[in-house]
């Protein structure tokens, strides 16, 4: 992006920080990633917000998403025409849900539509067996995978239909936080306290 | 039931048919409202139809929800109908929901029931929303922070706020959509944002959200007479808003390291991750200390030197290593602050608030009152240094602790091992393999021990395990007294190598400075060597679970590092404070400092060699003259506990070294490229998963506790009751350091007597032990009360646990009435003759 000329307006910009978990910084940079996928589809003015799609295809070649066995049912959760091809807030979507900062509910919803994969709103046998087939490549034999799922189903089904609703789903997936949380929070409050603390030397040195 | 779900993903044309986000917006509803709808367009198609009921919808009336709607006919009908479903219901016992063919009418209600539209629907979650903006709302009016709103610490089966839908049936989405506009609206611009960010709905959906509450702002602000302060409120407002998020991206701009760490977890995942994070909190742990003593200490005293006996040694590059020579009579040290008040004028007023202030010497200034009394801010300094630091630690294990440890008694280790195992953080292809691979050996695993419940041992094998966990845990333990104790004797045998050499006159300097590193080097020896043994009976112990082994490493590792600080400890305020003029000192402080200077560089020393040998060399050699595959596997526990240590000895250098937290933040910043690069290249992805939240929650606990408790004891008890040296330092001629702020008390009850009621009060709560055990037995109530609560929760679960399994059997009974009542209305005429025959 050599030249200077505007992807974004600032209202579109302010519009997508309030929305998203991005600054702006990281929007524009979200755009050039996203208009490398398909440069010749892909405009560099997005003033007038237009109606471009980038296909399933194109999407899971990016490095975040190549190696990810789920790469596909996650492009198919967030596009909007759920067939896979993402406009740019779609894009962005994705991006702000699976980035650090996405609050835990936020992701257990999304990683629900994920691991749902006929989309019934329910994750059933069949959805936990694609899911194990995915995670192990293959390498459990076909009993072993449906055992594994008729446990993993008797465990975590709370109300007895054999299948995981969503609030199942969440109950389970908050025993298993296996998130990192360390977020700047931590340090906001730290350089707030230093803040707070040269005021009160100020204070105590003026009195 | 069972039928809808099982599709055949195989059909081509189910696929088709299935619920796609674009169609469901009109799919969530309230019940009432549903049958309702269906009976004016049953033959519209929800986008739930599948392939199969197809037939069925085709061969059915279309105003089967009618027929539920008119009571009295239910009831014929159920009356007739009973044995039929009784029957229907015996079987269905057996074998529940299953080999059951619904209607499309149940269907169409099932695919609307609350649960299942639960962040699919756009209605759903705009009334959702809703009702959480309301919640809110009412909260604000009654507790203005609302900072912990949406944890999820809260309660993990949450109601979701659905109620609100059933009561109004008519509601229409797009007036749910404007109440939450207008909440929207109403909420502060922080909580907005947050709650906008929050939702589940695409970027587009809520960029409208957010024009139209804009909007209606402007409206509002614009549209009525507005008097003149609330126009400048909204101003503000926008002001704050600016301001904040410049804030939130500087904040942003300081997160350090964002490339590296992101190739480090997309190589090794979270477990290596967080040894990095880990890293970096204490960094910024660092930085805090760093920037409080050195805005109110090193610059202050740095901008007025005290007059220094004009003998200098000169630089001879040993300093470096031991800290002393040159370096002993400069700001780095404790001796070199002085005693008196800094009055100069405004400058240094100047340099203690802002550092750019510092440059305009020049002037003259008028005021006089402003004055600078050092001890007091020394006193000040490091006790709300180390206050502050305290807070963040208990603040941030409480949270950790809160976000690890449920309270629930039933686990579902199955499932969360095919739902939480994958790090989605790993985009190397050979560690998303080995990923993949661990993941179904510990599957396997599982399995194993789900289908065949352990074997049990015999008593023999039994007191074999007992022998050899016995036996690891007595080489540990003798080996770690041992080494103890030898440090122990050799401190003893270099203090009274001092006090030689203080009475003897003639020797050469270099040489003595030299022999000063002798005791640290030990140290940082046994602490590079004694793990290796420790690993070593960990191997002849054989664990069988990897957690159990990282614990009984841990602890291991803690006991060596524990003791050995507690044996320096005693030497340095036991020994050398308690009579410093017998190895001619005349600061001890200084000296104390110099020697955890040494130590925390020794240490870093010895993990340089440690990656340099352990890590690199090893690797090396394994791979061309062992010919293994395997590179080995970066140990997290040991490398987590050696940062710990080091930590705890700049705690404990603070109050002497007020520039110790400089050299460890550059410590700690060579240790990150040094340890990433060789991460990078001599390791692999640990083959043991690491339960990544635990294992954070267990780095902060150990920090805060034996580390961080253990260095504010220590200090605390050097400001006590130890006696600061005569002739050097902030504190001299005081009985202890604690006196500063006595004293201070005192002067201000002289010059203002109407703060006498503050020094009273200062002496009783400080100096009584009453009000430690006062304030000491409050918190153990406190503490005992939490449990209590804790306890009566879990109660609680359970009996709600009981109870959701009691409504999904409701919910089973109900569909099958409603699927019953259908069959029945489908086919009346053969029910009738049926039923005839039958009585």
């Amino acid at each position: 992006m050599g030249n200077k000329q505007t992807t974004f307006t600032d209202e579109q910009l302010e519009a997508f920080q309030d929305c998203t978990f991005f600054t702006r910084k990281e929007i524009l940079r979200l755009h050039s990633r996203y208009r490398e996928l398909a440069p010749h589809l892909v405009p560099l003015d997005y003033t007038n917000n237009p109606d471009i799609r980038v296909p399933l295809a194109l999407i899971v070649t990016m490095p975040e998403l190549k190696e990810n066995p789920f790469r596909d049912r996650i492009v198919e959760t967030f596009s909007e025409d759920g067939q896979g091809n993402l406009s740019f807030n779609d894009f962005v979507d994705m991006f702000s849900a699976l980035c650090e900062t996405s609050p835990r509910e936020l992701k257990t919803i999304y990683a629900f539509k994920i691991y749902d994969f006929n989309r019934d709103n329910f994750i059933c046998k069949d959805d936990l067996q694609q899911t194990l087939t995915l995670l192990t490549k293959g390498e459990l034999t076909e009993d072993e995978v449906l055992l594994v799922c008729d446990k993993a189903l008797e465990e975590a089904d709370l109300d007895g239909d054999s299948k995981l609703s969503f609030s199942d789903f969440q109950n389970m997936i908050s025993k298993a936080p296996d998130f990192l949380r360390y977020n700047h929070v931590l340090y906001s409050h730290l350089y707030l306290c230093l803040l707070l603390l040269l005021l009160l030397l100020l204070l105590l040195l003026s009195g | 039931m069972a039928r809808n779900v099982n599709f055949d993903l195989n059909h081509p044309l189910m696929e088709a048919g299935l619920e796609s986000p674009v169609d469901e917006e009109g799919v969530h509803d309230s019940f009432n409202q549903l049958i309702a709808e269906q009976s004016q367009n049953g033959g519209i198609s929800d986008g739930y139809e599948l392939q199969q009921l197809q037939r069925e919808l085709d061969e059915e009336g279309r105003d089967d929800v009618a027929y539920l709607s008119s009571p009295v006919r239910e009831f014929r009908g159920r009356n007739k109908g009973r044995r039929d479903v009784e029957w229907e219901e015996d079987e269905r016992q057996t074998d529940p929901l299953i080999a059951e063919r619904w209607s499309s009418a149940t269907l169409r209600i099932l695919s609307s029931m609350p649960s299942r539209t639960i962040g699919r629907s756009r209605g759903a979650i705009i009334s959702q929303y809703y009702n959480r903006t309301m919640q809110l709302r009412r909260r604000r009016q009654s507790r203005p922070s609302i900072k912990d709103f949406s944890r999820s610490a809260r309660p993990s089966i949450r109601g979701y706020g659905m109620e609100a839908d059933e009561a109004d049936g008519e509601d229409t989405e797009v007036s749910k959509r404007e109440r939450l506009v207008n909440n929207l609206q109403n909420l502060s611009v922080t909580d907005r944002i947050r709650m906008l960010r929050a939702m589940p709905l695409s970027v587009a959906e809520k960029n409208e959200l957010r024009r139209l509450a804009l909007q209606k702002e402007k409206q509002t602000l614009s549209g009525s007479k507005l008097p003149c302060c609330s126009r400048l409120k909204y101003y503000i407002i926008i002001a704050v808003r600016q301001s904040w998020y410049s804030w939130l991206s500087f904040l942003h701009s300081l997160q350090l390291w964002q490339m590296p760490l992101k190739r480090v977890s997309g190589r090794f995942g979270t477990g290596v991750l967080s040894y990095f994070i880990f890293l970096k909190t204490l960094l910024y742990f660092n930085l805090f200390l760093f920037l409080v003593t050195g805005a109110f200490l090193v610059l202050p005293q740095a901008v007025h030197p005290p007059m220094l006996p004009a003998e200098r040694r000169p630089f001879s590059g040993l300093e470096l290593l031991t800290g002393a020579g040159c370096f002993s009579d400069s700001v780095m040290y404790y001796g070199y602050y002085s005693n008196d008040t800094l009055h100069k004028s405004c400058k240094d007023d100047g340099a203690v608030q802002n550092d750019s202030v510092s440059n305009s010497t020049g002037h003259d200034c008028v005021s006089k009152r402003l004055s600078y009394k050092m001890s007091l801010a020394y006193f000040f300094t490091i006790g709300m240094a180390f206050f502050i630091t305290c807070i963040i630690l208990v603040y941030s294990m409480s949270k950790s602790f809160g976000q690890s440890f449920r309270i629930d008694k039933s686990h579902s280790i199955l499932a969360m091992k095919a739902f939480c195992s994958w790090d989605f953080k790993v985009i190397k292809k050979t560690s998303v393999k080995l990923m993949s691979e661990n993941i179904c050996t510990q599957l396997k695993e599982l399995l194993a021990e789900v289908n065949h419940k352990r074997v049990k041992n015999t008593v023999g094998q039994k007191l074999c395990r007992l022998m050899v966990h016995g036996l690891a845990w007595t080489i540990c333990i003798v080996s770690t007294a041992a080494c103890v104790t030898g440090i122990y004797f050799f401190s003893d045998y270099m203090h009274q190598n001092l006090q030689q050499s203080s009475r003897s006159v003639n020797q050469d300097p270099l040489l003595n400075e030299a022999s000063l590193l002798a005791l640290p080097v030990l140290v940082s020896l046994i602490n590079l060597l004694l793990p290796g043994l420790f690993n070593l009976a960990a191997w002849m112990e054989d664990y069988e679970s990897p957690s159990v082994r990282t614990y009984v490493a841990i602890s291991r590792n803690l006991m060596l590092k524990v003791s050995v600080l507690g044996v320096l400890c005693y030497h340095w305020l036991g020994r050398v404070a308690a009579d410093p003029n017998s190895i001619g000192l005349k600061c001890w402080e200084s000296f104390v400092g110099q020697e955890l200077y040494r130590f925390l560089l020794m240490d870093f020393i010895f993990t340089l060699l440690d990656t340099l040998f352990g890590e690199f060399l090893w690797g090396l050699f394994s791979e061309k003259v062992l010919r293994r595959r395997r590179k080995p596997a970066f140990d997290i526990a040991r490398n987590v506990l050696e940062l710990i240590y080091g930590q705890t000895l700049a705690w404990l250098g603070v109050l002497f070294t007020p520039l110790l937290p400089a050299v460890q933040i550059l410590k700690l910043l060579l240790l990150f490229y040094i340890k990433m690069s060789s991460v990078m290249m001599n390791c692999q992805a640990p083959r043991k998963p690491y339960r990544v939240s635990q294992m954070t929650t267990i780095f902060i606990t150990l920090l805060c506790f034996p580390s961080f408790l253990g260095a504010s004891v220590c200090v605390t008890y050097t400001m006590w009751s130890i006696k600061p040296s005569v002739s050097c330092g902030p504190f001299r001629g005081l009985q202890t350091m604690f006196q500063a702020g006595k004293l201070w008390v005192q002067e201000m009850e002289k010059h203002d007597p109407k703060l006498s009621v503050v020094a009273r009060a200062h002496s009783y709560l400080v100096e009584h032990p009453l009000f430690l055990f006062v304030g000491a037995g409050i918190f153990l109530i406190v503490i005992y009360f939490y449990s209590q609560v804790v306890d009566g929760q879990r109660k609680i679960i359970s009996l709600l646990q009981e109870q959701i399994e009691n409504e999904g059997e409701d919910k089973k009974f109900l569909i099958t009435k409603l699927q019953s009542i259908h069959e029945q209305k489908r086919t009346p005429a053969r029910r009738l003759t049926s039923q005839d025959s039958t009585c």
